[in-house]
């Protein structure tokens, strides 16, 4: 297609508006100042996803944050969306790291509003939620399209930017989940990703209303699979993680298999499995691997379920 | 209403250190329909504070006095006499009315026996749950008579996170209680009114210079002002 047409012109928007399957991955920064763990992530996820995650202080700990660990991982050769959450900065902040991201050639942003802060290791402090994800999504567009800032006043170079978004189709009220997406599109979504799915038919339920209010037509969806490490991680995952929803015979599969390699191995046949019947549901434009500090698992799991070579795009 | 706790009675009592007298204030309005700070409570502390220093064979005079409201000028002429025999004054109003008596009986030292909370309302009995942030903007007529800003834990605008569970926020209280989730409320009290589409429409990022970001307010009626 015509790259005139591109929003921000990333590796990944290239080859979802291809209409290619996407395959993106996941990357926690650490917990630390060393720049060498965000560069061995991207070394194994170069040539295996189109674009990788970069969380925004997940889970509401403080890591290295996302605009340079996106910057490193792009300098080591993967692309990066650039995880930014509602919780720790206002407008202004999240305005002048967008302009710092786009000046460094961060394209892709994904507009979260964050776990909550009682969640995370500095609990005592202040929760900032100036502007919600849908105010970010529509910042951010008119960032781009009308080059203004959420005050009004002009930019003076261009923003170019591809805009994600989350959306649970797990969380209550669930008749709501497709609707609150609808929103998210008109906000200026270009794309989503979904909450880790382990309960498939709910999904496909979920996706049945995303189709019948023609958003698959509109928003690119990639579906958001999680490998499982352990019975013991995806029983805390269903019992403790907000908005996860694990069925009871996902884990009793798990469970079946010895601890440790046996489960780890069950773990990654579930999540090709599940990324082969995901990518034939009518919408799915793409996957959403989060291996969550398991990044080592992507390249296996990417490759199991036919999904290499990636795309080269120009 | 405005809603306080009681502080720990050792944080209290060390803010008598130094003083050979001390007068706990109490507030006869919201702090003692909440429990914590009308005279009864201040009579209470004041034995407290009295047998603990009695304990430790320490000299210390403690009375107690209340007024109507400590947040009003005229009523706190009413005890203007007893406050003026003490060097310390241990209020038990909520933070207006603790300024107020440090304003009004300047440069005398008065010190909260109290934490205010919230902006609340009794649930059931000695039961109170946040209804209000005083945001300056109130939206509830778009939300059903729910509000978003301080029901929601992330202040959301426009229908909810991902976290909600069986009606259940994602955060829970701090005294470990659940948390209802305000969307699923207004979702629900939305619907009952005919009125869901409301949550279909984008809500645009709060003015919060209305808010305490704008820095301390003031209201002035030109109407009701002396000529």
């Amino acid at each position: 297609m015509s790259t005139t047409l591109l929003k921000a012109g990333s590796n990944l928007e290239r080859i979802l508006s291809d209409g290619r399957f996407g395959v993106t991955g996941e990357c926690g920064p650490p917990k630390n100042a060393d720049g060498g763990v965000i560069e061995e992530k991207a070394k194994i996820l170069k040539g295996y996803v189109d674009a990788v995650n970069v969380t925004d202080n997940q889970t509401a700990v403080v890591r290295t944050c996302s605009l340079v660990a996106s910057h490193i991982a792009q300098l080591n050769g993967v692309e990066a969306v650039m995880q930014m959450t509602c919780r720790d900065r206002n407008r202004l902040a999240m305005q002048a790291d967008i302009l710092g991201a786009v000046a460094l050639g961060v394209r892709n942003i994904l507009c979260l509003t964050g776990d909550h802060i009682s969640f995370g290791n500095h609990p005592k402090a202040k929760g900032v939620h100036d502007l919600d994800s849908m105010a970010l999504i529509r910042m951010f567009k008119a960032m781009r399209d009308e080059r203004r800032f959420e005050c009004g006043e002009e930019i003076d170079s261009a923003v170019p930017l591809y805009i994600g978004c989350a959306e649970n189709p797990f969380g209550d009220p669930l008749e709501f989940r497709a609707l609150r997406l609808k929103k998210k599109v008109e906000a200026g979504a270009d794309f989503v990703q979904t909450q880790s799915i382990f309960n498939i038919p709910r999904f496909k339920a979920w996706m049945e209303e995303v189709r019948a209010l023609g958003l698959h037509q509109e928003v690119k969806i990639l579906a958001g699979v999680t490998p499982i490490k352990s019975a013991g991680m995806v029983t805390y995952m269903g019992r403790s993680v907000p908005g996860m929803d694990v069925p009871q015979e996902i884990i009793d599969r798990i469970a079946a298999k010895e601890k440790g390699e046996p489960q780890r191995e069950e773990g990654k046949r579930l999540a090709v499995e599940m990324i082969k019947e995901l990518a034939e549901v009518e919408g799915v434009a793409g996957v959403h691997v989060m291996a969550i500090e398991w990044e080592s698992a992507i390249p296996e799991i990417v490759e199991t379920a036919g999904l290499m070579p990636r795309p080269a795009v120009t | 209403m405005i809603t306080a706790d009681r502080k720990p009675f050792e944080d209290i009592y060390s803010m008598t250190e130094g003083y050979d007298s001390v007068l706990v204030a109490g507030c006869d309005t919201c702090v003692a329909i909440c429990l914590s700070g009308g005279e009864k409570e201040a009579e209470i502390l004041a034995s407290e504070i009295s047998i603990k220093a009695k304990q430790e064979g320490r000299e210390l005079t403690v009375e107690h006095t209340a007024a109507i409201r400590q947040c009003e000028w005229e009523y706190l002429d009413t005890i203007a006499d007893t406050v003026g025999g003490f060097p310390l004054v241990l209020s038990m109003a909520c933070g207006i009315g603790i300024q107020s008596m440090a304003e009004k009986f300047a440069p005398k030292v008065v010190m909260p026996a109290v934490d205010t909370n919230m902006l609340g309302m009794p649930q059931e009995h000695a039961v109170w749950l946040e209804r209000c942030i005083a945001c300056g903007d109130c939206m509830i007529g778009l939300t059903a008579g729910i509000c978003p800003v301080v029901r929601c834990s992330k202040s959301l605008m426009n229908g909810p996170c991902g976290g909600a569970h069986d009606g259940l926020c994602e955060v829970v209280g701090r005294n470990g209680e659940p948390i209802e989730c305000a969307w699923v409320l207004i979702w629900e009290r939305l619907k009952a009114q005919g009125r869901e589409e409301l949550m279909f429409q984008y809500r645009p990022p709060k003015d919060w210079s209305k808010s305490s970001s704008g820095g301390p307010r003031k209201m002035v009626r030109e109407d009701a002002r002396p000529v």
